[in-house]
């Protein structure tokens, strides 16, 4: 009974105290580097594209809201032919980020994306892909892996012996 | 039965398996590489070692490799002991130092063994910092991709592709770290088994090719059971879908005929279904598509016109019944020549009225001694050469089985086995690519192979045989074999042939012996359309519509430029009043007819099949697709009962069972369409189905309700049952843990046995103890000549459509026209002369190629290829 | 003047104000929540988003009138209009100045108690008629709150009245003309706020309604003007309460002379007004079986004690 009296005091105080309320839009909230808003696609430190169209984010992403189809170039690189988000679906759990392995996929902190017609949060790849490496600077997938795509020869990534000679006979 | 104890546990287990076998058989999940169901041990990655105790007593224990210890009673091993943990993690961390981080971009990821067996056994954390081995990679043709660097050196493909198969090409080279897998020059793999490495291979050093051109991981296919189009064996496939184009084909497992593996021609075969020729719209000849045309056709029938309909071999049996139905019996016509009617209608009499058993593809493999008449089965159905391999080294076998070595034992077996054949004896006309393994080959022309198959029968039948040395050794090693199979088919298009391989068997079997007889036929229900009844071949259609031409022919599934000569094929078609053509792709009879209605493919319809040996398997529609193609059968239906919406298939299929008892059994082939496991359907897509809210968003952002599937119990979404499934009705295989091919483990009773609930199909055709062949000599061939023209077949390029697969397409060779050297040199033509032969209903022009195998008095001409389609073999002729 | 047209222009007067003061309510107890939580509350429709309430109330008149087909139609219309009606019939004996009253009934305070206990029929017809589980259970548990604070409510009052000797209004201020009845009815006055509070199904007892268990409880399946006559009568509710409080046990229109009599009133009532709002901002909601035991083994023997103490006192002075 106190306590609740106590309580009624307290809140009747902070009729006096500062008010917290921003008011946006006149005002912005500041929002951290890893807010979970907007979702990028991201380029490698060469200026290409940095998905691979493994398909992780789409197996993962619980509302079933990405979709992707992979494809080549001529190199053999793979790349997404088409990569989809509908983001009248999305949550913006951000697993889809977790669970790249390329730090292709990245949530911004941007959450300004209303719009009047539902059709219009479909964003294809021209909408998600920006020029820049996003959060994260200087990975580029196809370094490590151990593919040849025309980013490296074979035996010439990060952490890779030269290729073998099948035919020599030395120890 | 022995008993064994694991992790104390007591089992009963079958006898002479080994532990790794029993483990996975009880559900036990323990992890291996080297060993394969069909390939056996021989202990080589050291992947499945588990503590093995000589008694209760024994607290110690000691490291062995499940695969390679014999589950006898009282063995006794652990699993989960902690030092046989931690030896497997160690052992698959020393297999992954070289192990690339390709996962993302790698085909196997996500139904990859490597990354299943890894987190089974805890290791999760690469230790090694040094820097990774590497390999140049090979192209290895249209069919396999080679990715090097993933390896792990467990030998699965060499002893697939070398010692399983039979392949010449492919090997194992360098030493050490630099073991190196592949060719030993870069080039297309020959063998026509190479797509099972993609299977075979534990991770991805081999993947699939054609599914790399339009990658999609196994999680987001929508799959259902389907049975391979592309030949009369009738093996069993999972095809997979998604956005609407058949991604891949996989082996369904059916350990009564294909088991774990396919062809290359079943497996590469499939992509016809997406080509841009398909038919995907009801059309009316000069009017706009849409489906008015198809309101013009009911109205058209409506009037009761007089109707002839051309059934197809390549249709299932349900759309050739419902076709039956709509013309009636009596006008009811085979889209198939003459001869291969009388071939195929001959091969059932055969088997149903003959005395001997056809075995299943999977019992082939049993038998001792083989004698191969006439037919080039790795052409013409590549599976069953696949298990006369397989039959070859039975014999031999015993002799290890002799020194006590265990059934499961491959490096053992081997070791004693060496190059050693078992009695296999092929007389064809030409060359086959069992020529490896054959003790004895010859070579004629049709005549020549019938006598010689009759002097072999008559041999038999007295005891003592007289003639070539081929025929004595034929019938000294069938008399001593105690499982004799004789294997024979459709490929020289002679009914002479077949009932003297029935001959021959039917004396093996008056012999005493317990003797199989194998046929290999053209299409992948010419034995359905056969057990129909009596049908007239195309020829009698022909005739029929030149004497009275106020008739609408229906042709069902049939391009009658490829079953027929150009000539008649368009009087034909220019005689019908009406023409109405259900078919799936364009050909050279779809600009020449009235209406066409866009009928789906194996992956765009529901039917049953009758393979070979007289077992119906039903496919399974794998998605519907978004244009208006329809199964046959549905168009016909509606046809039949002027509707709109074709009945469901079930009411097909009983109708069907009711008008034709010989089909009575199919009514249980599968489970009916209402059929529920609880409440559930079976789900096509997996659970981890992707992108269901987004796929279509660019079309629309309000989601469509999911197609409903009322003709089966498989639903066209991932919701459902996700268990074991009726075996019939298996969309994919997955279980916990267990992505990728391997978990067909838990599908079987016991590893490489039967599936739960028994392998699917039904056999339609038993033998008759008391039937007897009647053979009454040869009969004559049409046209005069010093020459017979017979068939060649290729397994790239016979089928009508595998053929039209790009992949395939690459390697279909040139057509050309095969006769002896001495022929050439007789005659005087060189190598690659083009030169014009001239064949009953008009002549061909080719180019020679040379073949020392190739009688004297023999040509051959490929079969079905684009410029020799129409042609009907066999054929007399003369060269200029 | 003429006593018709006086009497005329109170009716129209009590209607009028009544009906706005609720509206405005709408408006105070958003903005005061918003004080009190370190918020600025409404802020964009006018100077200090006074025209809020305007812009909820074309927003709410020129929704769809939706009526589910599942409803009992006839009671699904007719259960928002009983607590209206109810409300504003109790309004008619509140005496807010010296002969400022519709109806200066001699048994007053019973009208007021008999038209709450009406005001129970709403909340169980509409739970009842939308035929959803979510509003019968809300309309059961409003049910069974208000039959029981409405013993103590009654109760509670019983103090005032024997001390007054009257049911009527206006005697029951005149005679605190001395003394307000808080001081000698404290007990009585914390027993009648409490009861209040639960009769009016307001925070934190607004168990028949619970959001985040009901999904809105009884008015779950309201929509457009319906449910703003639940929400109007909400605040009628609270108004009632204040002015009844004020009446009871706060003089009623007495004051220091400075002000006119209606003010003082005004001022009171306001008062009790914020507090509902303050209680709003700060309790949180009971477990249903709290509230009952609550009110059956704690507040009616308190009540009983009151009146029981009360009478001996004033035997004993008489």
């Amino acid at each position: 009974m106190f306590s609740s009296l106590r309580s009624l005091w307290m809140v009747f105080l902070k009729m006096f105290s500062k008010r917290v309320t921003i008011e946006y839009p006149e005002q912005k909230a500041y929002l951290a580097p890893r807010w979970r808003g907007r979702i990028v696609l991201t380029r490698d430190p060469d200026g290409n594209e940095r998905c691979v169209a493994c398909n992780l984010c789409a197996a993962v992403c619980p509302t079933d809201c990405i979709s992707l189809q992979a494809t080549e170039d001529e190199n053999d690189r793979r790349y997404p032919d088409y990569f989809r988000i509908n983001f009248s679906r999305c949550i913006f759990c951000g697993l889809c980020e977790d669970a790249c392995p390329t730090y292709a996929i990245q949530l911004i902190p941007d959450f300004e994306m209303g719009e009047y017609n539902r059709q219009n949060l479909v964003y294809e790849k021209e909408d998600l892909l920006i020029s820049g490496m996003g959060k994260y600077h200087g990975y580029s997938y196809y370094e490590q892996a151990g593919v040849a795509v025309g980013v490296k020869p074979k035996g010439g990534g990060e952490n890779e012996l030269d290729p073998v000679d099948v035919r020599t006979l030395l120890p | 039965m022995a008993k064994v104890y694991i992790d104390n546990k007591e089992y009963e287990v079958p006898e002479g398996k080994n532990m790794l076998e029993v483990c996975l058989s009880l559900g036990l999940d323990l992890t291996y590489f080297c060993w394969h169901p069909a390939m056996d041990s021989v202990g080589a990655c050291r992947q499945c070692a588990v503590m093995a105790y000589r008694d209760e007593n024994d607290t110690r224990g000691r490291l062995t490799m499940a695969c390679m210890m014999d589950a006898v009673d009282g063995a006794r091993i652990s699993i989960l002991d902690d030092r046989s943990k931690e030896f497997r993690a160690e052992n698959i961390e020393s297999l992954m130092i070289n192990h690339p981080h390709d996962c993302a971009v790698c085909d196997e990821g996500g139904e990859c063994h490597l990354q299943d067996m890894t987190i089974m056994s805890g290791h999760n954390y690469r230790r090694y910092r040094f820097k990774k081995r590497t390999h140049v990679n090979q192209d290895l043709g249209p069919f396999v991709k080679h990715e090097m660097n993933r390896c792990i050196q467990c030998y699965r493909c060499v002893r697939f592709y070398n010692d399983y198969a039979g392949g010449k090409d492919f090997g194992v080279f360098a030493s050490s770290g630099r073991v190196f897998f592949g060719r030993s020059e870069e080039g297309t793999l020959e063998s026509e088994f190479s797509g099972n490495l993609v299977e075979v291979c534990p991770t991805g050093v081999f993947t699939d090719k054609t599914l790399h051109k339009h990658y999609t991981r196994k999680w987001d296919l929508t799959s259902a059971p389907s049975v391979c189009q592309q030949c009369a064996v009738g093996c069993n496939t999972l095809s997979s879908e998604r956005y609407g184009k058949i991604r891949r084909t996989m082996t369904r497992y059916n350990g009564d005929v294909n088991g774990y593996f396919l062809c290359d021609r079943g497996r590469f075969g499939y992509e016809y279904v997406n080509d841009e020729k398909r038919l995907t719209r009801v059309a009316q000849k000069n009017q706009t598509s849409g489906l008015d045309a198809f309101e013009a056709i009911k109205a058209h029938l409506a009037t009761k016109p007089k109707m002839i309909g051309i059934g197809s071999p390549r249709a299932s049996l349900e759309s050739n019944f419902m076709l039956r139905q709509l013309v009636g019996a009596d006008n009811f016509y085979l889209g198939i020549n003459k001869i291969e009617a009388e071939v195929v209608k001959s091969v059932y009499d055969v088997l149903q009225n003959g005395k001997v058993r056809t075995p299943s593809l999977g019992e082939v493999e049993n038998y001792d001694t083989v004698f191969v008449l006439g037919e080039d089965v790795t052409n013409t159905a590549p599976m069953i050469a696949l298990g006369l391999r397989q039959a070859s080294r039975t014999l031999p076998k015993e002799k290890a089985f002799a020194l006590k070595i265990q059934k499961w034992n491959d490096a053992a077996i081997r070791e004693v086995v060496q190059d050693d054949k078992g009695p296999f004896f092929i007389a064809t006309p030409y060359a086959t690519r069992l020529e490896d393994i054959a003790t004895g080959v010859h070579y004629g022309n049709t005549e020549d192979l019938v006598n010689t198959a009759m002097k072999v029968a008559e041999g038999i039948a007295k005891g003592s045989s007289a003639g070539s040395d081929f025929i004595k050794e034929t019938v000294e090693a069938l008399m001593a074999s105690k499982k004799p199979l004789i294997v024979s088919g459709s490929g020289m298009m002679s009914q002479d042939i077949i009932l003297a391989a029935a001959k021959i068997a039917e004396s093996l079997q008056d012999a005493g012996k317990d003797v199989g007889i194998v046929y290999a036929i053209p299409e992948v229900n010419s034995m359905g359309t056969a057990m129909m009844g009596n049908a007239g071949a195309l020829e009698d259609a022909m005739q029929r519509t030149a004497e009275d031409k106020n008739t609408t022919a229906i042709v069902l599934e049939t391009d009658l430029y490829y079953r027929a000569d150009e000539a008649s094929a368009t009087s034909f078609l220019n005689n019908c009043n009406h023409v109405i053509l259900l078919d799936s792709m364009e050909n050279s009879t779809t600009p020449m007819v009235d209406y066409i209605l866009p009928s789906g493919t194996f992956a765009e319809s529901d039917g049953t099949c009758v393979n070979n040996e007289g077992r119906a398997q039903r496919y399974y529609q794998v998605f519907k697709p978004n244009n208006d193609m329809l199964s046959s059968w549905a168009w016909l239906d509606m046809m039949i009962n002027q509707t709109t919406e074709a009945r469901p298939f079930d009411n097909i299929v009983s109708e069907m069972t009711t008008a034709l008892p010989v089909f009575s059994a199919i009514r249980d082939l599968a489970p009916d369409a209402d059929f529920r496991i609880g409440t559930q359907k079976i789900p096509r897509q997996t659970h981890r189905f992707s992108g269901r809210t987004s796929s279509a968003a660019n079309i629309s952002v309000h989601e469509e309700k999911p197609p409903v599937d009322v003709d089966s119990p498989l639903s066209y979404t991932m919701e459902g049952y996700h268990g074991n499934p009726p075996s019939a009705d298996i969309p994919f295989y997955w279980a916990p843990g267990w992505n990728s091919v391997q978990s067909i483990n838990k599908y079987q009773i016991e590893v490489g046995g039967p599936l739960h609930g028994g392998n699917p199909g039904v056999r339609l055709i038993e033998p008759n103890k008391n039937g007897t062949i009647q053979f009454n000599g040869r009969k004559d061939i049409k046209g005069k000549g010093q020459f017979e023209v017979l068939p060649s077949w290729l397994i790239y390029g016979s089928g009508e459509m595998s053929a039209q697969s790009p992949a395939v397409a690459k390697r279909v060779p040139e057509a050309v026209i095969t006769m002896s050297d001495k022929t050439m040199a007789s005659k005087g033509i060189s190598e690659h002369q083009l030169i014009k032969i001239s064949h009953p209903k008009g002549e061909i022009a080719l180019p020679v190629h040379a073949c020392s195998s190739v009688p004297d008095n023999v040509l051959l001409v490929p079969y079905g290829l684009k410029n020799t389609m129409g042609i009907q073999f066999p054929f007399n002729t003369d060269l200029e | 003047m003429n006593d018709t047209l006086f009497h005329i222009l109170i009716i129209v007067g009590v209607l009028l104000g009544s009906v706005t003061i609720a509206a405005g309510l709408i408006y105070v107890e958003r903005k005061m929540l918003a004080v009190w939580q370190q918020r600025k509350g409404p802020n964009r429709v006018g100077p200090f988003g006074i025209f809020q309430v305007l812009a909820d109330m074309v927003k709410i008149f020129f929704k769809e009138d939706w009526i589910p087909p599942f409803v009992d139609k006839k009671l699904f219309i007719v259960a928002p209009t009983i607590i209206m009606l109810t409300i504003l019939m109790s309004f008619a004996i509140i005496p807010f100045a010296p002969s400022w009253v519709v109806a200066d009934l001699n048994i007053g305070l019973l009208f007021v108690l008999a038209m709450s206990s009406l005001g129970a029929y709403t909340i169980i017809l509409a739970g009842w008629s939308s035929n959803n589980k979510y509003s019968l259970l809300g309309g059961v548990r409003g049910a069974a709150q208000m039959i029981s604070y409405e013993v103590f409510m009654g109760l509670s009052i019983m103090g005032v009245v024997i001390q007054t000797g009257s049911f009527r209004l206006t005697d029951i201020v005149e005679a605190q003309q001395n003394i307000w009845f808080v001081i000698p009815q404290f007990i009585g006055f914390i027993i009648f706020l409490i009861a209040g509070v639960a009769e009016t199904h307001r925070l934190p007892f607004d168990l028949p309604e619970a959001e985040s268990e009901l999904i809105a409880g009884f008015h779950s399946e309201y929509s457009g003007m319906k449910f703003g006559m639940f929400f109007v009568g909400e605040y009628l509710g609270i108004t009632l309460v204040s002015a009844l409080i004020t009446v009871l046990f706060f003089g009623g229109w007495l004051g220091p002379a400075f002000l006119p009599p209606i003010i003082w009133f005004l001022i009171k009532m306001f008062c009790f007004i914020l507090f509902f709002v303050l209680l709003r901002a700060t309790l949180p909601r009971p477990r249903y079986d709290q509230l009952m035991s609550y009110g059956w083994k704690l507040l009616l023997p308190l009540a009983l004690l009151n009146v029981l103490v009360t009478g001996a006192i004033v035997l004993l002075n008489a």
